[in-house]
């Protein structure tokens, strides 16, 4: 600390992290997609009020690459000021969107401050200008200083905009005196946008604007070298809009050539912008020639251009040049592109070219899943296409395999010792006792085989036992759990005590849907002391896995995930006593209020049990929610926008299509059927948490827990039961009424399971999965609607599209019992008795109260208007005690159960 | 006599500890928190520890003048809860302006009669303006993100209700203190401002003091550091610092950084320790102490004390242990881009 230290003037900027812009830093690219001036699409979610698909806009400009985000909301249609506020306080709580600063941009200067008002990180306000007079200038600059915002500032004054060089750089000058002599503005917190206008607009005067402009930036940096220069890039394409390849070679063009002039950030469709390099050669030098002004003829020549462009238009021809080249080739080819086509032909020719057969696995087939290793591992290619390598690598092992197997026999006899397997490593995997859930567990065994380790999979509700009994006997370098239910849980913690009490010093791998790297270091990492270690997903395992096998890396991962999990109980630890929490009693008081005494319970038209023995399965595709189908297979985003995202889009489009095929054909040939229970009973509220259900064999109580959680004034503690009206609110002769429901779609699943599996295709195998899946909430949503529109028919005209059902936009709910509404999963037992649904439906519950087929669905119905989705939270121990008493059970086995909703 | 800007340039200035803690002590009653004038309030006030600033202010003064005897140089109003928000809870929000305007005199004069009786070694009043209990940037309800339970402009009107007061009584400097949520304080940056543009009266120093809520080294309202240190530097502090949360020993890396990328004098004022499992504060005056004088050997504060759970014994071993380094330097403010060979920041 002898040094004296110096803060430098540079231009910071934050969200929930800092951005600052140093003279070595690069272009920064303002995402340009949250305009509403700018995007059709964000215009008409934002209209719609579907702020949560603009939310998804807002993240794709993040994940591409934007790294501050513009948001604009000048629409005459809308409230501005409003929309401004609430897009900007619902992104306040998108951690991975706010984290980078925001830009608020409006030509109204009450949108402006509306936004001011939104934002906790400094900002940059876009724009304030000379339009209106320096006194105006001036006022509107205070403001921004007030809430410590960067400001840009336009080259617009008294006059009007700025379109020549002169002006240009007068006015920014003129700007930068009155805002650093009279406010002692900051002048590196000072931006100047000096206009970019269109080119090639066939009036001759236009052709310089683009010239001007990078001079301008040039003078600017020059005599004010603290200030920024900014603009918005797309506006200088305008006149060949329709046509993005050009559009996007001009702006590579001009922002080449504007950024060597000192031009700091634009804005810009972050991910839309080609290397300048890569543009092929003629039409660069067409596009330069018009941005810098190179000859009278420019625009005719671009425009020239265009048109052959446009004229190509999509190529649909499939390409087979790939077939002339040497069979490796052809191997590698096939792998990275995942066509089985020719698969056994060129293996058969591989393997007469080879001294042995499985030279050709080591040769190369592991050359092409090496390829496809590193185009995951860094992002180039996506699971589905993954998986599908995967397909066409054990097509190519299958055919491979008898000539191995005859080779091994013919070498028993010659007495010759056999080669050692020369695997990289054995895991065993498997879904743990009472869970039936394995399309994750599937993705990640694909996904290892890949990589050459050899995976043995024991499939699902498998005991501890086996899976160590097995590992043992296979000698198995690692373990992986999966799950998806919470019981699942505090299966692996048993799974890690065993490993620990037998002595394993093997590495356990966590995976599945409930687990998390929180829960694995506070529960399952202490249990065992070999090393546990939580894989988040399918394009993590990898990575982990190879760091864990290889002797070299092992032991410092190890250390390190310890250390991290460490730190993560401690900071556990830490946090805990911070939430707090209310008693029970305190809890009830402040319940859901609802105005009984005005309310009437709608009476079903159709009381008691019907069942559906065969539902039509294209009725039900209607209703799918495809985004689950997508993350299935770890392609994150909305549905449909996925499909036209620029990074996973193509990836998103295959996959779609596929399923499509496959489910249309599901249908067409009734590969599963669809079976359904229904019951609506008369109901009421007892003891502020509990129903009865009144069935012609007598009374059920059903049992449900409230949130302890110390909520905000005015926020109830909310519990299921506060939705049935209570029977001391009753009127003589009246009662209110509960519904239940179980569906399925996976009966049958397992014949055409085995039929892929026949045929190496694990692709189809974990698409059959996920479908199925689909179908079965679809159904529930299916059901669930009818519940409301015939059966209970308490909302007799609802008509809603497939998305406002995806959004629960309809009245009532239908929460499922081991969901965060109702988290007792034990509550399912009578929700089945209720039903008598394993006979109705032939869904079984496992011990761990899974449902077996595991595309199955069950849950209540309440029809109250008031009713909402919710998560129960942490409970206390006063809750436990009074539940327990309340289900008679006993204390431990309800503690057992309440595990994952228990304070640690 | 000096100003607090050259007492700081010379030496570690020394802030007081916890004011709540003291209060306890005294172990009052609700009769007590009532005093004569809210004899027959309509609620319950016990706990509103602000409002004894009006029913036992000699209390107050005792607490105010047991640090000053202590060693601090700076003492801090009792008046972290005196916005209209934040009183509220007591249906007592009328009252705001009348807390902070004698929490601010009932400081003053304890300070003024230790000044006087040194004046070589004057003592500093730092209104004490705290987070309120609502916050702009997070939803209290978890199933409506978009939600906020007030908005700026309340917030920002209820500081400028505050520093009025605060300032009127005669507070030598503000001090915007444990900010859980930096849009709240930008409201009270924003009120302060337009006060003082307001009336033209000459504008008081800004303390500000961030409170980082775990080893994330995050706000609550999730920023790192450095990006809160960004989001505030237009208010042109004083100081910038940490406080409560977190003990002294948790918070050394926090201010590490901070000491490197403030422009501004540096301050912190830790807990005493993480609470134990009863929620008590119980580290050793000589375990916080030795920990702040780490900090000072570093060279990376100019203002030290002490919040939840310290105590005049406290302080006094922190002044002790801190007394024979020197404050951090201010750094050097660069106004071109052009300097070369110079420590990042």
């Amino acid at each position: 600390m002898n040094k004296r230290q110096i803060i430098h003037p540079y231009l910071r900027l934050s969200g929930l992290e800092p951005l600052v812009v140093r003279p070595e830093t690069n272009f920064i690219n303002i995402g340009e997609r949250t305009n509403v001036t700018g995007s059709k699409k964000f215009a008409r979610l934002i209209r719609e009020g579907k702020y949560e698909e603009a939310l998804s806009v807002a993240r794709q400009q993040v994940e591409n690459g934007a790294q501050i985000l513009d948001v604009n909301m000048d629409d005459a249609l809308l409230d501005s000021e409003k929309a401004m506020t609430t897009f900007l306080q619902l992104l306040a709580a998108e951690p991975d969107i706010a984290r980078i600063p925001i830009m608020i941009d409006s030509s109204r200067f009450s949108v402006i401050l509306a936004g001011l008002k939104c934002v906790q990180g400094k900002c940059i306000v876009n724009s304030i200008s000379l339009k209106e007079g320096e006194e105006k200038f001036l006022e509107q600059a205070r403001i921004c200083q007030d809430f410590g915002a960067a400001v840009v500032v336009m080259a617009f004054d008294e006059q009007g905009q700025a379109d020549t060089l002169e002006r240009r750089v007068a006015i920014c000058q003129r700007a930068y005196r009155l805002l650093t002599e009279k406010l002692d503005y900051a002048p590196q917190d000072i931006i100047f946008d000096p206009n970019v206008f269109a080119v090639a607009t066939g009036i001759e005067e236009h052709n310089h604007y683009a010239v001007d402009f990078i001079e301008a930036t040039r003078q600017i940096k020059q005599l004010m070298p603290l200030c920024k220069v900014s603009g918005g890039i797309s506006n200088v394409s305008f006149s060949f809009r329709g046509n993005d390849v050009v559009r996007e070679a001009m702006h590579a063009v001009f922002l080449y050539h504007a950024i060597r002039a000192g031009l700091d950030m634009g804005i810009v469709n972050a991910g839309a912008i080609p290397v300048y390099d890569e543009i092929p050669a003629e039409l660069r030098e067409r596009v330069e020639d018009v941005i810098l002004d190179r000859r009278p003829d420019a625009t005719e020549r671009l425009m020239e251009y265009a048109e052959q462009v446009k004229a190509k238009g999509k190529q649909v021809l499939k390409d087979e040049s790939w077939r002339k080249g040497t069979v490796q080739e052809r191997l590698i080819h096939a792998l990275v592109n995942g066509i089985t086509d020719y698969i056994e032909q060129d293996v058969e020719e591989a393997r007469l070219q080879y001294p042995r057969p499985l030279n050709v696995i080591e040769g190369p087939l592991m050359d092409g899943m090496n390829i496809v290793g590193d185009l995951f591992g860094s992002g180039k290619m996506f699971l589905p296409q993954v998986v599908k390598s995967a397909r066409v690598m054990k097509k190519a092992v299958a055919v491979l395999l008898p000539y191995m197997e005859a080779e091994k026999a013919q070498l028993q006899l010659d007495g010759k010792q056999q080669d050692r397997q020369q695997g990289t490593g054995k895991i065993v995997m498997a879904t743990v006792k009472g869970d039936v859930h394995d399309i994750g567990k599937n993705i990640v065994g694909v996904v290892l085989g890949c990589n050459g380790y050899e995976i043995l999979d024991l499939g699902v509700m498998v005991p501890a036992e086996k899976i160590l009994q097995t590992a043992r006997e296979v000698q198995a370098d690692a373990i992986g759990l999966s799950g998806l239910i919470t019981p699942s849980l505090d299966e692996m913690v048993h799974v890690a005590q065993e490993m620990e009490r037998q002595g394993f010093r093997i590495p356990l791998l966590i995976g599945g849907a409930t687990t998390s790297r929180m829960h694995t270091a506070v529960k399952i990492a202490p249990a065992y002391s070999g090393g546990v270690v939580h894989v988040q997903d399918a394009s993590k395992c990898v990575q982990v896995v190879s760091s864990l096998l290889n002797p070299a890396s092992r032991e410092d991962f190890l250390k390190s995930i310890r250390e991290e999990y460490g730190q993560l109980r401690m900071n556990f630890e830490s946090k805990k006593s911070v939430k707090p929490y209310i008693s029970l009693q305190e809890a009830r008081a402040n319940k859901q209020r609802i105005e009984w005494s005005e309310y009437h319970p709608p009476v079903p038209r159709q009381l008691g049990v019907q069942v559906f023995a065969e539902y039509d399965l294209e009725e039900l595709s209607h209703y799918i929610d495809w985004q689950p189908f997508f993350i299935a297979w770890e392609l994150h985003g909305k549905f449909p926008q996925i499909l036209d995202d620029p990074k996973v889009g193509e990836s998103a489009r295959r996959l779609y299509e596929d399923a499509q095929a496959l489910l249309q054909q599901i249908v067409r040939e009734k590969w599963l059927t669809a079976r359904a229970v229904i019951g609506l009973f008369p109901a009421y509220a007892v003891d502020d948490d509990d129903v009865m259900v009144e069935t012609p064999d007598g009374q059920v109580r059903l049992c449900f827990l409230r949130q302890q959680i110390k909520k905000a004034a005015d926020q109830p503690n909310l519990c299921l039961a506060d939705f049935i009206k209570p029977q001391s609110m009753l009127a003589p002769g009246e009662t209110d009424y509960i519904g239940a429901f179980a569906v399925t779609a996976g009966i049958g699943i397992e014949k055409w399971i085995r039929h892929f599996e026949a045929d190496h295709d694990d692709y189809h195998i974990i698409m059959l999965k996920a479908l199925a899946d689909r179908l079965a909430e679809a159904f529930a949503e299916r059901m669930h609607e009818r519940v409301r529109k015939e059966f209970w028919g308490y909302q007799p005209d609802e008509q809603l599209t497939n998305e406002q059902l995806i959004r629960e936009e309809y009245v009532g709910i239908r929460p499922a019992p081991g969901y965060p509404a109702c988290p007792d999963h034990t509550e399912k037992r009578k929700l089945f008795h209720l039903l008598n649904a394993s006979k109705a439906t032939g869904i079984q519950l496992t011990e761990s109260l899974a449902m077996y087929p595991a595309a199955s669905v069950c849950g209540w119905y309440f029809s109250h208007p008031e009713s909402k989705y919710f998560g129960v939270g942490k409970i206390l121990q006063d809750q436990v005690e009074d539940y327990a008493r309340r289900k008679q059970m006993s204390l431990d086995e309800v503690t057992y159960w309440l595990r994952p909703q228990l304070q640690d | 006599m000096k100003s607090l800007h050259d007492c700081a340039l010379e030496r570690i200035l020394i802030i007081d500890g916890a004011m709540g803690t003291m209060i306890q002590r005294h172990r009052l009653s609700e009769q007590d928190y009532r005093g004569q004038r809210f004899a027959d309030y309509h609620r319950d006030v016990k706990g509103n520890n602000d409002l004894l600033n009006l029913t036992q202010p000699q209390i107050i003064r005792s607490i105010h003048e047991a640090y000053l005897e202590a060693g601090a140089d700076i003492i801090e109003t009792n008046t972290f809860s005196s916005t209209r928000i934040a009183q509220a809870d007591y249906d007592m929000q009328e009252l705001a302006y009348e807390l902070n305007l004698a929490g601010a005199r009932i400081a003053r004069e304890a300070a003024d009669a230790f000044t006087r009786r040194n004046p070589d070694r004057p003592r500093f009043v730092a209104g004490a303006i705290g987070p309120t209990n609502k916050t702009l940037s997070i939803s209290p309800d978890v199933t409506n993100p978009g939600y906020r339970a007030v908005s700026f402009d309340e917030v920002a009107a209820a500081y400028e209700e505050q520093v009025r007061g605060l300032v009127e009584g005669g507070v030598d400097v503000l001090l915007i203190e444990t900010i859980f949520d930096t849009l709240n304080a930008k409201a009270a940056i924003y009120a302060i401002r337009q006060y003082f543009r307001k009336t033209g009266r000459q504008p008081l120093p800004i303390m500000i003091s961030v409170t980082i809520t775990d080893a994330s080294g995050r706000t609550l309202s999730g920023q790192t550091l450095e990006a809160f240190y960004i989001s505030i530097m237009h208010a042109r502090p004083f100081s910038v610092g940490l406080n409560c949360a977190l003990g002294a020993r948790q918070m050394g890396p926090y201010l590490e950084e901070l000491s490197r990328l403030a422009s501004c004098f540096v301050s912190v004022y830790p807990n005493a320790g993480l609470p134990n499992a009863f929620g008590e504060y119980d580290e050793l005056p000589h375990d916080t102490a030795q920990a702040i004088e780490g900090f000072a050997r570093e060279g990376w504060v100019n203002i030290v004390g002490g919040c939840c759970g310290t105590t005049p014994d406290h302080i006094r071993e922190i002044a002790r242990l801190v007394s024979s380094y020197p404050p951090r330097p201010l750094p050097e403010v660069a106004h071109t881009l052009q300097t070369a060979d110079s420590m990042e920041a």
